[in-house]
C-alpha cells in the first residue's frame, strides 16, 4: 500500500495502517531527531511526539505536500525547537575546508601517486552486492553529523537535496558539498575494510 | 578569442565527481571532466566506486524497528483513540 492508502485506513481508525507507517518512517525520523537534539533519549522522544502530532493533525492534512514532507517538517520543527530548549549547537562538518581525498595520494603535479584499491572485481562488477551494502552501511553509522544524516537522508532514503535542505535548515549548496564529502568519507572507509578483508 | 578551459588534475577531478553523479555540474564542468576520464584510468576506477557507494547505499535498509518500540507507539494510538 503507499502513503495515501495507508493515511486513508488510518483515518479510519486502522492500527495495522499506522503500525504500517511507524515502521516504514520512524528509522528516518530518528536520523532528523539526532541531527538537532543528539543520539539518545532526546532523539525518541521527538520522534514519538511527531507521531502524536500526526495522530492530532492528521484530519487537517490537506495532502498539498506528500506524507513524508509533511511529517519530516513535523519532526524537523519539533527538533529544532527541542534542540534550542536544550542549547545545542547544530552541527558543523569538521571537514568544511579540507580535500575529501587526503593530499598524500597525490603527487606535486595533482596526479595519482596511491590510486584507488579496486574494491575486488567482483563488486566492482556487481552494484547488489550484499558485502558492499554491508560496508557501506556500517560506514555511514560512524560518520560524523553532519554528513551521517544528509548521506543518510539522501542516498539511502532517497530524498531530494532540496528536501534534504529543508528538513535540516541548509542551503542546497550546502547540502551539496556535505553529501560529496560524505560519500567520499564513505567510498574511502570502505576501501579501508577491503584492503583489510578482500572479500 | 575564446579561452580554451584548462586540463584537470586528479586532485581537482574527484572533487566534481559526486555533483557529477547528481547531474548538477555545468556543462563546462561536466566536458573538464569527462575529458579528464576518459584520459585516467584511476579517476574512472574513482568514479566507479563512488557510484558504487551511492548505488550501495540506496540497498541499505534499516534493520527492523525492535519490537519494543513499535509496541509503545501502537499503544500511544491506543490511548489517542480512546481518548479522543
Amino acid at each position: 500500500m503507499d502513503d495515501a492508502e495507508l493515511l486513508e485506513s488510518l483515518l479510519g481508525g486502522d492500527e495495522s495502517a499506522f503500525s504500517e507507517l511507524v515502521g516504514r518512517y520512524h528509522p528516518t525520523l530518528l536520523t532528523v531527531a539526532r541531527y538537532y537534539v543528539g543520539s539518545g533519549a532526546s532523539a525518541e522522544d521527538v520522534a514519538q511526539d511527531t507521531w502524536i502530532a500526526v495522530l492530532k493533525g492528521i484530519e487537517r492534512f490537506e495532502g498539498r505536500s506528500s506524507f513524508k514532507t509533511w511529517l519530516l517538517r513535523i519532526c524537523a520543527n519539533r527538533a529544532r525547537t527541542s534542540s534550542v530548549k536544550e542549547h545545542r549547537s547544530i552541527p558543523v562538518d569538521p571537514h568544511e575546508s579540507g580535500p575529501s581525498v587526503s593530499a598524500h595520494r597525490f603527487d606535486q603535479g595533482g596526479f595519482w601517486s596511491e590510486p584507488p584499491v579496486p574494491f575486488t572485481d567482483a563488486i566492482d562488477a556487481r552494484l547488489d552486492n550484499a558485502a558492499l551494502v554491508s560496508a557501506v552501511r556500517d560506514a555511514i553509522r560512524i560518520l560524523a553529523e553532519p554528513q551521517q544524516a544528509v548521506v543518510t537522508l539522501r542516498d539511502v532514503k532517497g530524498l531530494s537535496t532540496q528536501e534534504v535542505a529543508t528538513v535540516l535548515g541548509l542551503s542546497e549548496a550546502n547540502v551539496r558539498v556535505i553529501v560529496h564529502r560524505g560519500r567520499s568519507r564513505v567510498r574511502e572507509i570502505v576501501e579501508e575494510v577491503m584492503k583489510g578483508s578482500k572479500l | 578569442m575564446k579561452l580554451l578551459p584548462s586540463p584537470l588534475v586528479c586532485r581537482d577531478a574527484v572533487e566534481l565527481v559526486s555533483d557529477y553523479l547528481d547531474g548538477t555540474l555545468s556543462h563546462r564542468e561536466r566536458r573538464r571532466l569527462e575529458k579528464h576520464l576518459a584520459q585516467c584510468v584511476a579517476c574512472s576506477a574513482y568514479l566507479d566506486q563512488v557510484r558504487a557507494t551511492i548505488a550501495a547505499s540506496g540497498a541499505v535498509r534499516h534493520e527492523d524497528l525492535p519490537s519494543d518500540v513499535v509496541e509503545g507507539l501502537v499503544n500511544l494510538f491506543r490511548q489517542y483513540r480512546s481518548d479522543n
